[in-house]
């Protein structure tokens, strides 16, 4: 292996994300959650010069549907399939150092 | 480019303002709770190389999905047609999929932190250093070009002017990647990519309703601009005249293959999404989960140009009072109301951001590990990379606002943002490919190859198409034309430099050419990764033969 192979790879054992970072289907399904209760009650109060304007569609009544239904797609494939936990990182000096 | 006109502002109310606010809140929240994972130089660069290929695929689109090629892609939609389907379906997939199956396992294998670091361990120093120094020099000036371009559109839609825009866009772009490092980076693209859906779906509905469906807007469009306009391949023979300017050798080369193969596997800004990916598996799936996207993005995109097209004739044109790029604002204007269309003023914001931050989160990475930590300051310890990979992601972006206002002079951004492609990429391809798959190609080669290749595409665009010592019709087709050029440039004098000069030792060169393996690269595959849906070749296959599907009721 060269030098930089070696640096990556031991840079790789010392990394944080796998461990620390958060799951981001908890962020896309809170967002559009949000947005998706939001536009829909835009959509259910919509007023005639909206949907004229919107061809007479209801947009945002669809839209907000739409997005609700993205936003809890998210959150129950996050419930079904939590995070697995990360390897456990094999032992050596620097593990055994005291985290900062 | 143009400003764009003054009636496009939007009539947003207090709803549209409180879903953007929280959109912005949401990438700041998201930047300072990745904070806490960044603990190496590797997990601010590159995610640690831990996250899942569903997450870098679809970072690996929406990096691609920037506010500029939304603008700019429905913009040639309405300016040239149907024939905007070559960007996505010739123009990207095959270059996807090229990436993902043939050149992910030396890309990961080998380790590379980056696209240039994969030259040095190839080639040398000076071919390192040269394509480090014009990836930097590249970003910058293209994260500037979204910077500019983000201002003008904002004035226009929301009447704020241009220096608050840029102040605050550079702003929150600075401080999610400065705390988060790429896995904020990559987090908020996935959330920009599934908002800027929300934004797109709903806008193509409500225009192909307003025109009357597909077959009214291709009714009107053939009354206006005759058959060729709804064909992909219409008048490309070579020697016929179409609008694009180019036929069907330039689009099939140019675009296709160099143009397209140049940006999509060997653009940094591109290639680092699937480096953060956590195995070699989700590495080579990620091009590949992002091609599916990819492919029907273009609907989305051209059919709000068309339908512009539709709408106002003489867009684009002298007295319309409207240019391409202002496709997706008008129909945002003339069909959204508050709500939905406050989603779409925070997805196209989102995508100008995300536009500018792959390119800042790309240019940090380069200019701390290629050349600073190799050539100015070496082997110091990891925390002090770390320190100043944060201090260069700041001193990108007030670089980015520097240079915001080099885009004035093009009409069409994608036009320049293509011709900026074709000139730094290009050559970068070359090189690439001809030492991955050619052992001998010598050490030295590297560097000749890609001053060359950059420098005969320059001369071809710059010498030969704008002074006009050859008539070609048009931006697009003098962009094809440089990049062959540049191709061509960069091969021959490749070979000719290898002729003359010492190859590499073979020992050197495990992992790295094609027919070798890197030491240490044979991973067991993770659990799961063997299920049939997760195949590379089957994905990568299936990506091609769709897009292939695509073109047929475009091109009988």
């Amino acid at each position: 292996m060269s030098d930089v192979q070696r640096e990556v790879s031991e840079l790789e054992r010392k990394s944080a994300t796998a461990a620390r970072l958060f799951d981001i289907r908890r962020i896309i399904g809170g967002l559009f959650t949000v947005y998706g209760i939001i536009v829909t009650i835009a959509g259910i109060t919509a007023s005639d010069a909206d949907l004229d304007k919107a061809v007479g569609v209801n947009v945002n009544l669809w839209t907000g549907l739409g997005m609700l239904a993205l936003g809890i797609f998210f959150l129950v494939w996050l419930k079904l399939r939590p995070t697995a936990p990360p390897p456990p990182p094999p032992a050596s000096e620097d593990d055994r150092q005291p985290q900062r | 480019m143009h400003v764009l006109a003054a009636e496009l502002r939007l009539p947003t109310n207090w709803l549209d303002y409180l879903i953007l606010a929280i959109y912005f809140a949401v990438v700041l929240g998201i930047g300072f709770a990745a904070r806490a994972s960044v603990k190496t130089s590797l997990d601010f660069f590159l995610s640690g190389r831990s996250l899942p290929a569903w997450v870098t695929g679809l970072a690996f689109v929406a990096a691609n999905l920037g506010a500029t090629e939304i603008l700019g892609m429905a913009a040639t939609g309405a300016q040239y047609g149907v024939a905007v389907v070559h960007w996505y379906w010739v123009g990207a997939i095959p270059a996807m999929v090229f990436l993902g199956l043939v050149m992910m396992p030396f890309y990961y294998g080998s380790k590379v932190r980056s696209v240039p670091e994969f030259l040095l361990h190839r080639f040398d120093k000076p071919a390192h250093l040269l394509s480090s120094g014009l990836f930097a020099f590249a970003s910058i000036l293209i994260s500037g070009v979204n910077l500019y371009a983000l201002s003008i559109v904002v004035e226009a839609l929301l009447g704020w002017p241009q220096w608050v825009s840029i102040v605050v866009a550079g702003f929150f772009v600075l401080a999610y990647i400065t705390v988060g490092g790429l896995s904020s980076a990559i987090y908020n693209e996935v959330l920009q990519f599934f908002v800027i859906l929300a934004a797109l779906i709903p806008l193509t509905v409500l225009g192909l309703k307003r025109v009357g469906g597909w077959d009214g807007l291709t009714d009107t469009l053939t009354k206006q601009h005759g058959g060729d306009f709804l064909s992909a391949w219409g008048g490309t023979g070579i020697g016929d005249a179409n609008p694009l300017g180019a036929n069907w050798l330039t689009i099939v080369l140019g675009l296709g293959f160099v143009l397209s193969f140049g940006y999509w596997t060997t653009n940094f800004a591109e290639v680092q999404r699937a480096l953060s990916a956590k195995n070699l598996s989700a590495a080579k799936r990620t091009p590949l989960i992002a091609a599916f996207p990819k492919m029907f993005i273009v609907f989305i995109v051209m059919i709000p140009g068309l339908v512009a097209a539709a709408l106002v004739p003489r867009i684009g044109l002298e007295g319309s009072g409207l240019t391409y790029n202002d496709a997706i604002p008008l129909l945002m204007s003339e069909l959204l109301p508050n709500g939905v269309l406050g989603i779409a003023v925070t997805g196209l914001l989102a995508a100008f951001m995300a536009g500018m931050a792959a390119n800042v989160s790309s240019f940090n990475t380069v200019f701390t590990t290629d050349i600073w930590q190799k050539y100015v300051v070496k082997d110091r310890e990891d925390r002090y990379y770390l320190r100043f990979g944060r201090l260069v992601t700041a001193i990108g972006v007030v670089a980015s606002i520097g240079t915001a206002f080099l885009a004035a002079s093009f009409s069409n951004i994608m036009g320049y943002l293509q011709t900026l492609f074709s000139f730094f990429n290009v050559p970068l391809f070359v090189v690439f490919i001809i030492g991955m798959f050619w052992k001998r190609a010598s050490v030295k080669s590297g560097f000749y190859g890609l001053l060359a290749g950059t420098a005969a595409a320059m001369a071809n665009y710059f010498v030969i198409y704008k002074q006009g010592v050859i008539a070609i019709p048009t931006d697009q087709g003098a962009n094809f034309v440089s990049a062959i050029v540049g191709f061509v440039a960069g091969a021959v004098v490749m070979v000719a430099v290898t002729l003359f000069t010492a190859p590499k030792p073979e020992e050197q060169l495990a992992g790295l050419v094609y027919g070798t393996r890197s030491p240490g690269m044979e991973e067991p595959p993770a659990e799961g990764d063997d299920a049939w849906y997760r195949r590379p070749a089957l994905l990568g296959w299936g990506a091609i033969i769709l897009a292939a599907a695509l073109y047929l009721p475009y091109s009988l």
